[in-house]
């Protein structure tokens, strides 16, 4: 569905993100770990078109979308959220997932469909849907669930979850991956989730991606790159092996 | 103290003055809290609208209606000529570059109007009533302008908050970023709010064609003030904007009353620079 060949970014003479290549498949969700400053954010940034790309591609669905302004990368159908989560604080809570709906992947929506589609991301992930519900009511939870939201409302094939669990305490964090393997469920929506918080991301995920120093280091199904001895060295560390060992043995098979 | 009728006629006289500043103060704050661009020529789009009305009503005959609502489309397509042509291209440069681009632009408009049309202090030729009641006298002109720029700041409203396009201005002044990743071209908002800055302008114009005379030099008239009314209610801050402009205004036509007009203005700019230092970020300001 999405293949990133050789992409490269530079800011200036720094090289963040150096000739990384991975592929995704349609209903996957796939885990891009790494290190803070390891590249992660700055890859979903140049596949949503934030940042133009310095060298390599992006092809979506068989199409080349590397360097289109991120506007029209999210009309052929990517969403993101972001790790800081930015809501519109003067705008109520439904018209922050609704202009998101309006202007998102389907271009010829009614109005009235926008506002449903609004309510029914709202819905998914368990906000209120009352047209009178506030930003500010919201607590940390409450923001990353409005930024998947406005994510949703836009009806993307794939969702580029930035560190969504940062901020949030245990039991919100599986509150907030069980959400994500809902959505991918419920809707098929493949994800790329990035994060730096293992445990919980790895007994979710398909397959795991690891960034170091902006260059793919290792590649493959949760166990196997827990226990990868260069993984283990520049990030995970014995404590980080133990807990990923543990989350995969109670994932379901 | 005795009443005082000619106290209350200040008052309702700074009243009516304050619907058109806070009028043009809108249209200004508008672009600034959507592009984050001081357009300083904001007045001289005013002045160009002025002539148009001016042309089209004492030239060439049209209905002052027609002529004021192709005022606001002609201003509007101005206001979308001035993103286009010169704000776009140094959009994301340190904003003196824009100040001076957009002061550069005032200069130009200024003098492009002086070729074309002379110094000379040109009136439309139409003398609208003044109204009395009890003793206190309205000038018709005045009432007209309040009452449409109510009729514009209230329409502007309702797009703002009815229509997409509207919540997505609004979103795009709170977070410029996001909104793109959520499909909405910037690009074209930016365009779009430039065009209904332009054409406040333009309706500004069609009602101070009433009042003043047109000359090269008459957006300086409104021009610092508008700025001022914007910083003093919060640079970007409609509401702010709204209400400092009814504060300034009170100040002029109540110090006019007391002393005379010219001291009204003194009165009023000193106001807004000890407010500069009470508070900075303006009255409803929320940026620092």
């Amino acid at each position: 569905m999405l293949a990133v060949q050789d992409l490269t970014k530079q800011f200036g003479g720094f090289v963040a993100v150096n000739r990384v290549s991975f592929a995704v498949e349609e209903g996957e969700i796939l885990g891009l770990i790494g290190p803070n400053g390891s590249g992660k954010s700055t890859v979903f940034n140049v596949v949503a078109g934030t940042l133009p790309l310095t060298a390599g591609s992006v092809r979506f669905e068989g199409k080349e979308i590397g360097g289109l302004p991120p506007d029209q990368v999210c009309h052929r159908g990517i969403a993101r959220t972001f790790q800081i989560p930015r809501p519109f604080k003067r705008l109520s809570l439904l018209e922050n997932v609704a202009v998101s709906a309006f202007y998102g992947q389907n271009r010829d929506i009614s109005r009235s469909r926008a506002w449903e589609q609004a309510e029914e991301a709202l819905a998914l992930v368990k906000l209120p849907t009352e047209a009178t519900a506030t930003v500010d009511a919201l607590g940390a939870a409450g923001l990353k669930k409005l930024e998947l939201a406005r994510a949703l409302a836009t009806q993307p094939k794939l969702v580029l979850a930035d560190e969504s669990l940062g901020g949030l305490d245990e039991a919100e964090m599986e509150q907030a991956a069980d959400m994500l393997q809902d959505i991918r469920r419920q809707k098929g929506i493949t994800i790329i989730w990035v994060e730096h918080i293992m445990g919980v991301l790895m007994r979710v995920v398909d397959r795991v991606i690891v960034l170091d120093h902006g260059e793919k280091i290792a590649e493959g199904l949760p166990r196997a790159v827990a226990e990868d001895p260069r993984v283990i060295e520049v990030y995970l560390g014995r404590q980080g092996t133990a807990a990923a060992a543990a989350a995969d043995a109670a994932r379901p098979s | 103290m005795v009443f005082d009728i000619y106290l209350l006629e200040a008052i309702i006289n700074g009243l009516l003055l304050g619907g058109v500043l806070a009028l043009l103060a809108l249209g200004l704050n508008l672009i600034f809290g959507v592009i984050d661009v001081v357009w300083i020529s904001y007045a001289e789009l005013v002045m160009a609208g002025m002539y148009g009305v001016y042309w089209l009503y004492a030239f060439f005959g049209v209905p002052l209606v027609l002529a004021a609502l192709i005022a606001i489309f002609g201003v509007a397509v101005l206001g979308f000529l001035v993103h286009y042509l010169v704000i776009s291209p140094i959009l994301g440069k340190p904003p003196i570059n824009q100040l001076l681009a957009t002061g550069g632009l005032l200069f130009f408009l200024q003098s492009f109007a002086t070729l074309l049309f002379g110094v000379e202090f040109r009136n439309i030729g139409l003398r609208l009533p003044v109204i009395e009641l009890w003793d206190m006298y309205f000038s018709f002109a005045r009432i007209l302008a309040f009452a449409a720029a109510l009729i514009g700041m209230v329409s502007l409203y309702v797009f703002l908050k009815r229509t997409f396009m509207g919540t997505a201005i609004r979103a795009v002044a709170q977070d410029r970023e996001i909104m793109a990743t959520m499909g909405v071209n910037t690009r074209q908002v930016y365009l779009i709010t430039s065009a209904i800055g332009g054409g406040l302008a333009g309706l500004a114009a069609g009602l101070l064609v009433l009042q003043y005379d047109v000359h090269p030099a008459v957006g300086l008239s409104f021009g610092p003030i508008t700025f001022m009314i914007c910083v003093l209610g919060g640079l970007g801050n409609l509401l702010g904007g709204f209400v400092a402009a009814f504060i300034m205004s009170q100040f002029i036509s109540i110090g006019g009353f007391y002393l005379d007009l010219e001291w009204g203005y003194v009165i009023a700019f000193v106001f807004f620079i000890v407010m500069m230092f009470l508070r900075p970020q303006g009255i409803l300001g929320r940026r620092g």
